[in-house]
C-alpha cells in the first residue's frame, strides 16, 4: 500500500525541468539501440542482420524460435550455405539451404534453387509464379552463427500484441515514476 | 537503490551478460578442434541418361558413399549436415553445382558410415551439354552448433564423367 502512495505522490511532484530531463534520457536509450541496430547492418552487409526463425521447415537444426546472425559478402552463393531471401511479393523472408546453383560466364550472375532441410520437395512451390530460380538480389544474407531460444521474445510479442503493449505501458509507467 | 526491483534488475542484467559469455566462449571452442574427415564416393551405375522435352539434359545415378567424420564432432555440435553435390563447368555456366543427396548426422557414432543409393535429388542440367561431360562429386559437410558460429568445408573427388551418349 506505501508503494501506491509514493507512486502518487511522486507523479504529483513531478517538475518541469525533472520531465524534460527524464524525456531526454529515454531518448538517448532509444538513439543508442538505433545508432547500435543500424551499426551491425552496415558491418554484416546485410538489411536485416538477425533474423528470427519462425517456422519448423530448417529442423532439427533450426527450431522456430532460434535467432539467427546474418551476414553478406560480395563472394559467390555456393551449394550448401543457409541463405535468407525474399520472394517478390512476400514480407516475411525464408531461411533455407542452396542446393542447386548456376553461375554464368561472363556476368557472374547466379541462379540459385534452395530448399528447406525439413521440406520434402524443393522451394519451387514458394517462388512466385512462373520463378524458377532465385537470383543475388533476392538473397539478403547467409546465416553464420545462431543463437537457440532467444527469438521467442519476438515471435510472442508478435503474435500477441497485448504483451507489447503491457510492456511498453509498464517500462513507461516506469520511467516516470523513478526518481534518478 | 536496494528495492526489491533495482535488485532484481541488476541480478537479471547480470545473468543475461554471463550467458552471452558462455555462448560466445563455447563457440570459441570450437576452434580448437582440429578435423580429419576421409570419405569416398563410387557411381555404381548410370541408372539412365536423357533429354528432357524441355531441352534440359536429366541423369539418375546409383553410389555407394562411404565416409568417416567422427573428427569433426565436438561437444558443441548439435549436428552434422551433409550433402553431395556434382560440380561441373558448362560453356553457359562458369559453374554448375547440383545437390544430389543430402542426410542429417545427429551424433558422433553415426559420423562413420556407408550406403548405397540413387540420388536423392533429380540431377538437371540447364541445357543439354552433359554428355561426355567431366564432373567432380563433392562430399559437404555443415557443422551446426548448440549455440555459435556455424562452420563449413568440403571434400572433393574428382575423375567421374557422363556418358557420350544418351541411354
Amino acid at each position: 500500500m506505501g508503494w501506491i502512495g509514493d507512486t502518487v505522490d511522486s507523479v504529483k511532484s513531478i517538475q518541469l525541468r525533472q520531465l524534460l530531463t527524464q524525456a531526454v534520457s529515454l531518448g538517448m536509450i532509444v538513439t543508442s539501440a538505433l545508432i547500435i541496430w543500424k551499426g551491425l547492418m552496415c558491418i554484416t552487409g546485410s538489411e536485416s542482420p538477425v533474423v528470427v526463425v519462425l517456422s519448423g521447415s530448417m529442423e532439427p537444426g533450426f527450431k522456430r524460435g532460434d535467432i539467427l546472425f546474418l551476414h553478406m559478402s560480395k563472394d559467390p552463393i555456393r551449394a550448401g550455405e543457409i541463405v535468407v531471401f525474399n520472394i517478390d511479393g512476400r514480407e516475411i523472408p525464408i531461411v533455407h539451404r542452396v542446393i542447386k546453383v548456376h553461375e554464368r560466364q561472363d556476368t557472374g550472375e547466379v541462379d540459385v534453387l534452395t530448399k528447406g532441410d525439413n521440406n520434402y520437395g524443393d522451394d519451387r512451390l514458394l517462388y512466385a509464379q512462373g520463378q524458377l530460380y532465385l537470383n543475388r538480389h533476392h538473397i539478403m544474407g547467409r546465416a553464420v552463427g545462431f543463437l537457440p531460444y532467444v527469438g521467442w521474445v519476438t515471435i510472442i510479442m508478435t503474435e500477441k500484441p497485448i504483451i507489447k503493449y503491457i510492456l511498453i505501458g509498464a517500462l513507461g509507467l516506469l520511467v516516470i515514476t523513478s526518481k534518478d | 537503490m536496494h528495492s526489491f526491483g533495482y535488485r532484481l534488475n541488476g541480478l537479471l542484467t547480470f545473468s543475461l551478460t554471463i550467458l552471452a559469455i558462455m555462448c560466445a566462449i563455447t563457440s570459441l571452442s570450437d576452434n580448437l578442434n582440429t578435423p580429419s574427415p576421409s570419405a569416398e564416393i563410387q557411381i555404381m551405375n548410370i541408372n539412365w541418361f536423357q533429354k528432357q522435352p524441355q531441352g534440359n539434359d536429366e541423369v539418375s545415378l546409383t553410389m555407394n558413399i562411404s565416409a568417416d567424420l567422427q573428427s569433426l564432432f565436438t561437444w558443441n555440435t548439435k549436428q552434422l549436415f551433409i550433402f553431395v553435390a556434382a560440380e561441373y563447368e558448362t560453356p553457359k555456366n562458369s559453374l554448375n553445382q547440383v545437390s544430389l543427396w543430402d542426410a542429417i548426422i545427429p551424433a558422433k557414432e553415426h559420423a562413420k558410415f556407408w550406403i548405397h543409393t540413387s540420388n536423392k535429388y533429380r540431377f538437371v542440367d540447364q541445357g543439354n551439354n552433359l554428355r561426355g561431360k567431366e564432373f567432380n562429386l563433392t562430399l559437404h559437410w555443415h557443422v551446426m552448433p548448440k549455440t555459435g558460429k556455424m562452420f563449413a568445408d568440403k571434400i572433393v573427388l574428382t575423375g567421374y564423367s557422363f556418358p557420350e551418349e544418351y541411354r
